[in-house]
């Protein structure tokens, strides 16, 4: 086994699992769950979608971004704008009417084309993401300041959108969606293929990140996550990859928001409070950082804990939040799959016919995922 | 002339409360480089103190305008100071300890706290509360026929003050500040010299919990307390702690205030919101010409 690719499998093991959840996804919950069930699984499927960004960053570059809900809020909206526009017609969205607006503003011109709406619901996170981290990493800020940074924006953006009033309708949001490419909404067929869109688009996502942590640019990350010095001794520039990294997981959630949008109805600041960025983290802790099933894991998981409880016992569930967060990073720093693994790895090595030197193959390092160093 | 100075004094008063809100990251973030994400909820914690003194005890003991006296609101200072320091001295010793050097997942188990402490004040009451402040506190200075400077906020000012000189002089002139100057200095050569790293490490993040409840007494001067608070509190005082360069008093204190100005100046000029916008920005454009901050530490870790 050559030991610079520890993740080379066979064929069958590597797209059998894949192609099983396929399968699961896209033809037996649809055909066991109710349409409500099933929307709201669709939700959490973008959810899975945004963790996947954050786990490229977080668990594979050990930077710790605190603006994933930003990203995909931004999507959200840009998506979210051209839904309010078709249903308004020829007319202006009607919120604007409430503030005087007898102009569409400039801002709004785009979003009249679907096409153009989707590029930027994941072109203009990508691009807000590369802006402030090549600011950022240019001055080698690292660390705990990047995350610092990042929420900070996430929180100066919520408040920048609250305050504009007259161009996306402040606190309320966006709300008046009724159709999308011109098939209604709430008709159980456009929803059905809302969902199947997700899922599919899901499984994309899924690949090129598959893709992309097996190439040499995968294997940088994890060099960067590291030892990010050596990184740059050895000749490669940290700033290229950590911002091209930090542009990818932001258009991936960016993607995800405009997948979420038509299946919401509604997009509002209240989502891209720093609460709902800090949340996409606990996604992929308890999933497992590092691993790109944890991450589409823990996404479901947590989401279908969360609704689960917190319909039944709203007041217990910020409880068990809050024990997740502390848990998850005492307990099980590797969250779910991390923990199956180590099982496995235990069986394996207590077999008694196994030779060590197979049992033992290169390792990447996954203890020191946060990224931090003991001092 | 008299909008500029009354700017001016706003921009101050603003750079207190955010100073008073970013002094215990100074201590926490800046000394022992942990991320205190529950730092607001300490705010939080402290503000709810000061609620119960003026509300509850004032009362029963002095009557019922006892709270007006403000003789309770005094006491509640240090007494938030005390309890949200052992609230400190309890998550350093139970939880903190485990995560020295690792600041990423320390933010996250801080957060997952937090939580759970606004969570406890909310299943207390989840409305806002007002806390009555004393008679004394009310009204203002007029400095001239048409400006006038509420004693409230001359107050914080003035608490600011006391607190940095107390700090100046725990640090600097007694003997556990020097100890905890060593540590943080090179924590090996401090252990080797009889210092107890441990009971440092503690003392100095009960402080900073402490701090943080000085810091919620204050803000019930300024309006209604809630179990959200210091949500809104704690990314501002990181914003300082950063600007400021970490592990720096000075540092801190020249940030607040520069941020105060600044934040006052900019929405006179554009928006509220668009000022706050802008003030980040310019933190940024900061950053790329001092990465460290105004006044970095020199250490070649």
């Amino acid at each position: 086994m050559n030991p610079l690719r520890p993740y080379r499998s066979s064929w069958l093991l590597d797209w059998l699992p894949f192609l099983v959840c396929g399968l699961i996804l896209l033809v037996l919950l649809p055909q066991s769950l109710s349409m409500f069930q099933l929307n709201l699984l669709g939700r959490f499927l973008t959810y899975a979608i945004v963790a996947l960004g954050l786990d490229l960053i977080w668990g594979y570059t050990g930077m710790l971004s605190l603006g994933q809900g930003l990203f995909f809020g931004l999507g959200a909206y840009c998506f979210g704008m051209y839904l309010n526009l078709e249903a308004a017609g020829k007319n202006l969205p009607e919120f604007m009417g409430l503030y005087g607006v007898t102009e569409l503003p400039w801002l709004w011109q785009p979003f009249h084309s679907p096409v153009l709406a989707i590029l930027l619901a994941v072109g203009f996170p990508m691009l807000v993401a590369a802006l402030v981290g090549y600011m950022v990493f240019r001055s080698r800020v690292q660390g705990v300041y990047f995350s610092i940074i990042t929420q900070a924006l996430t929180a100066i953006v919520a408040l920048l959108l609250i305050g504009q009033q007259q161009l996306i309708n402040g606190t309320n949001g966006i709300t008046e969606m009724r159709t999308i490419f011109g098939y209604k909404l709430s008709d159980p067929a456009t929803k059905m293929g809302l969902y199947v869109t997700t899922a599919l688009v899901l499984g994309a996502v899924f690949l090129l990140c598959r893709y992309l942590i097996r190439s040499r640019f995968g294997r940088l990350l994890v060099a960067v996550r590291d030892d990010e010095n050596r990184v740059r001794f050895v000749g490669y520039n940290p700033v290229v990859i950590k911002v091209c990294v930090f542009a990818l997981s932001a258009g991936i959630a960016g993607l995800a928001g405009a997948l979420f949008v038509p299946q919401v109805g509604i997009i509002a600041p209240k989502q891209i409070d720093i609460v709902a960025s800090i949340e996409i983290v606990i996604w992929v802790a308890v999933g497992g950082r590092g691993t790109l099933v944890g991450a589409v894991l823990g996404a479901l998981l947590v989401n279908t804990g969360k609704s689960v409880i917190s319909s039944a016992r709203p007041d217990i569930w910020q409880f068990i939040m809050g024990g997740l967060f502390v848990g998850v990073v005492v307990l099980f720093p590797k969250g779910i799959v991390g923990a199956i693994l180590d099982l496995f790895q235990r069986i394996r090595l207590s077999w008694p016919n196994t030779r060590p030197a197979e049992s033992a193959p290169l390792e990447v390092e996954t203890t020191s995922l946060a990224g931090g160093k003991p001092r | 002339m008299e909008v500029v100075l009354s700017q001016i004094f706003n921009g101050l008063s603003l750079g207190s409360i955010l100073l008073l809100a970013a002094l215990g990251l100074a201590f926490s973030f800046g000394l022992m480089k942990v991320i205190n994400m529950a730092h607001g909820e300490f705010i939080m914690v402290g503000a709810y103190v000061t609620y119960f003194f003026q509300m509850f005890l004032a009362p029963a003991v002095l009557g019922e305008n006892g709270a007006k006296e403000g003789w309770f609101f005094i006491l509640s200072i240090p007494a938030a100071f005390l309890i949200t320091g052992a609230l400190g001295y309890v998550l350093e010793m139970t939880l903190i300890r485990r995560l020295y050097g690792l600041p990423l997942d320390t933010l996250l188990a801080t957060w997952g706290i937090g939580l759970m402490l606004q969570q406890i004040a909310r299943s207390y009451d989840s409305r806002n509360v007002p806390v009555t402040s004393p008679d004394w506190l009310s009204g203002g200075l007029w400095v001239s026929e048409t400006l006038s400077l509420p004693y409230k906020r001359l107050f914080i000012i003035g608490l600011v003050i006391l607190c940095i000189i107390g700090i100046y002089f725990y640090l600097y002139r007694s003997s556990q500040g020097r100890r905890t100057r060593a540590v943080m200095q090179n924590r090996e050569i401090a252990s080797a010299l009889g210092v107890a790293t441990r009971r440092v490490d503690v003392l100095t993040f009960a402080l900073g919990a402490g701090l943080a409840g000085i810091a919620g007494s204050a803000l019930t001067l300024l309006g209604q307390i809630g179990p959200q608070l210091g949500t809104g509190y704690i990314v501002d005082a990181f914003m300082v702690v950063v600007l400021g360069g970490v592990g720096s008093l000075p540092g801190t204190v020249i940030a607040a205030f520069t941020i105060g100005l600044f934040n006052t100046f900019l929405e006179m000029s554009t928006t509220a919101t668009l000022g706050k916008v802008l003030v980040f920005v310019l933190i940024i454009a900061f950053l790329q010409w001092r990465p460290n901050g105004l006044m970095a530490l020199r250490s070649r870790t």
